[in-house]
């Protein structure tokens, strides 16, 4: 295949990007130049330690913000602001409070112009089918659960058609049962729906459980360091030792990274006297209180 | 002696006509103070300049009684309803502009990029997200507005010769009548009081209610 043919074929592409943040210490450079490209219908998920810039990369994707230098391009088009056909799922709900379940998932689909109300609600009730909670349309966002609010979350941002679904950590605010499930269902919507994901997380079993492609990234300033391809069936389970051991591998190469990053060797902190530390907040054995 | 007063100002009409046209005045005043209030504070809750320079300036005339408003409303309308709807306005527009800017300053703004990706921009953004992710504080600037604004008819009307509940207070007070004083202050409570639990808390409870706030 010659190189014109891969461009044409990626969904998502990212040619040289990287984003500075202006800000009053100076210049933080969040994300160095990174290339990937991403093929329809692929789950990807980005994975690092806390502000290795994964995020910002993902709202890069978004066109939440601008990048520094280089560009994104979906379907080979320049990417200038948020459009429908990228949408998010943000690690809080985001769903209005203001709205019930169903007129929440309506309000995705308010800029779809050739529907009319009725096909709105109709659109927006079979999205809540596909998530399971159709006996919820009428219920506001504070009766349900966490698990129930990130499904309406899920459905809101499918019920649109977008191609790509882009979610930050979606699950982080989640119980470990609530979790589970939520990955087997997403993985069958994914299956269903065809979407490209793409998955920001710092949970690698998670990754290995969920993507086709794991990108791990390096400290700040971040960029890709290394890409694991997880060949396992689906649907994947995140008790099973196969994902375990792809967790594993992804694992050993993160913390090297973050090992480097904190190297005693190289930091300058001052070595804390943890005696006089205790002796000051009066810790003292048996002294009750 | 006082509900004896309150039968006969029914009774010759005098009551009901005063407290209609007192309404009236504060219903069309507070409308004003709506519109006023509404794009004064999506204004200053846009922006940071204005907030920082008109903002304060509301902030203190906010410390300015209702009756204060009321020599200038003289001079400048002379004895007309204009002066009476000046005061209203001017008594009660800060109270809802501050209130629509801070809500609007409060809003979580994982809503509004939300909203962004969802193809929501420009003046659909206010209308459909904002505002209402700030209607919760904005109620209670409204609720604020109201009660200012009825201080602010009742204070004009004493100095107008125009029919209202101020005007009856006034003409107790010339004739020394104590009974029609206190009646009239029993009448300007109790519509006070009635109006803000009858519209404004019902409006307060529905919309905790629906977002699941915590109701007292």
């Amino acid at each position: 295949m010659t190189e014109a043919a891969v461009q044409a074929a990626a969904k998502v592409s990212l040619r040289g990007v990287s984003k500075r943040f202006e800000t009053k210490k100076g210049v933080l450079e969040a994300l160095r130049p990174t290339t990937l490209d991403i093929a329809e219908g692929e789950f990807v998920v980005f994975v690092g330690p806390s502000g290795c810039g994964k995020s910002t990369l993902l709202n890069l994707i978004a066109g939440l913000e601008q990048p520094s230098e280089g560009e994104v391009l979906i379907d080979g088009k320049r990417v200038t602001g948020p459009g429908y056909d990228r949408l998010m799922l943000f690690q809080e709900h985001a769903l209005f409070p203001w709205l019930n379940v169903l007129h929440n998932l309506e309000f995705s689909l308010k800029r779809k112009k050739n529907l009319n109300r009725r096909e709105r609600r109709e659109v927006a009730r079979y999205y809540l089918t596909l998530v399971r909670l159709e006996k919820f349309e009428n219920s506001y966002i504070h009766e349900l659960s966490g698990g129930m609010r990130q499904r309406v979350a899920l459905a809101r941002a499918l019920a649109p058609n977008p191609g790509i679904l882009l979610m930050d950590e979606p699950f982080g605010a989640l119980d470990a049962l609530t979790r589970d499930e939520l990955y087997i269902h997403l993985q069958e919507i994914w299956q269903k729906t065809k979407k490209t994901i793409i998955f920001v997380t710092h949970n690698v079993r998670e990754a290995a459980c969920l993507g086709d492609r794991v990108c791990v990234f390096s400290n700040r300033p971040g960029r890709i360091k290394s890409v694991f391809r997880i060949k396992l069936p689906r649907i994947r389970m995140m008790y099973d030792p196969a994902v375990s051991a792809e967790g594993a591998r992804v694992l050993t190469e993160l913390k090297t990274e973050v090992h480097e990053s904190v190297d005693p060797r190289k930091s300058n902190e001052k070595t804390v006297n943890h005696d006089r530390i205790l002796s000051l907040t009066g810790h003292t054995m048996g002294d009750g209180i | 002696m006082v509900f004896d007063r309150l039968s006969e100002l029914i009774a010759d009409h005098s009551l009901p006509v005063a407290i209609a046209c007192s309404l009236k005045r504060l219903c069309l005043g507070y409308l004003i103070t709506l519109a006023v209030g509404f794009v004064t504070g999506i204004l200053l809750g846009w922006s940071n300049w204005l907030r920082d320079s008109i903002g304060t300036l509301l902030m203190g005339f906010q410390s300015l009684p209702s009756v204060a408003w009321v020599p200038l409303a003289t001079i400048w309308f002379g004895l007309s309803e204009t002066a009476i709807y000046f005061v209203i306005v001017m008594s009660s527009v800060g109270a809802v502009a501050m209130a629509v800017s801070d809500g609007i300053h409060g809003v979580n703004p994982l809503y509004v990029h939300a909203a962004r990706t969802m193809g929501v921009r420009g003046f659909g953004m206010v209308r459909r997200v904002v505002l209402p992710a700030a209607f919760p504080s904005i109620i209670t600037g409204l609720k604020l507005g109201w009660t200012f604004g009825w201080h602010g008819v009742v204070a004009a009307e004493m100095m107008q010769a125009l029919p209202g509940l101020g005007f009856l207070l006034y003409m107790g007070r010339e004739l020394a009548d104590m009974s029609q004083v206190l009646g009239i202050m029993f009448v300007v409570i109790a519509i006070g009081f009635l109006v803000e639990r009858l519209f404004f808390a019902t409006i307060e409870r529905r919309i905790r209610e629906r977002w699941g706030l915590k109701t007292k």
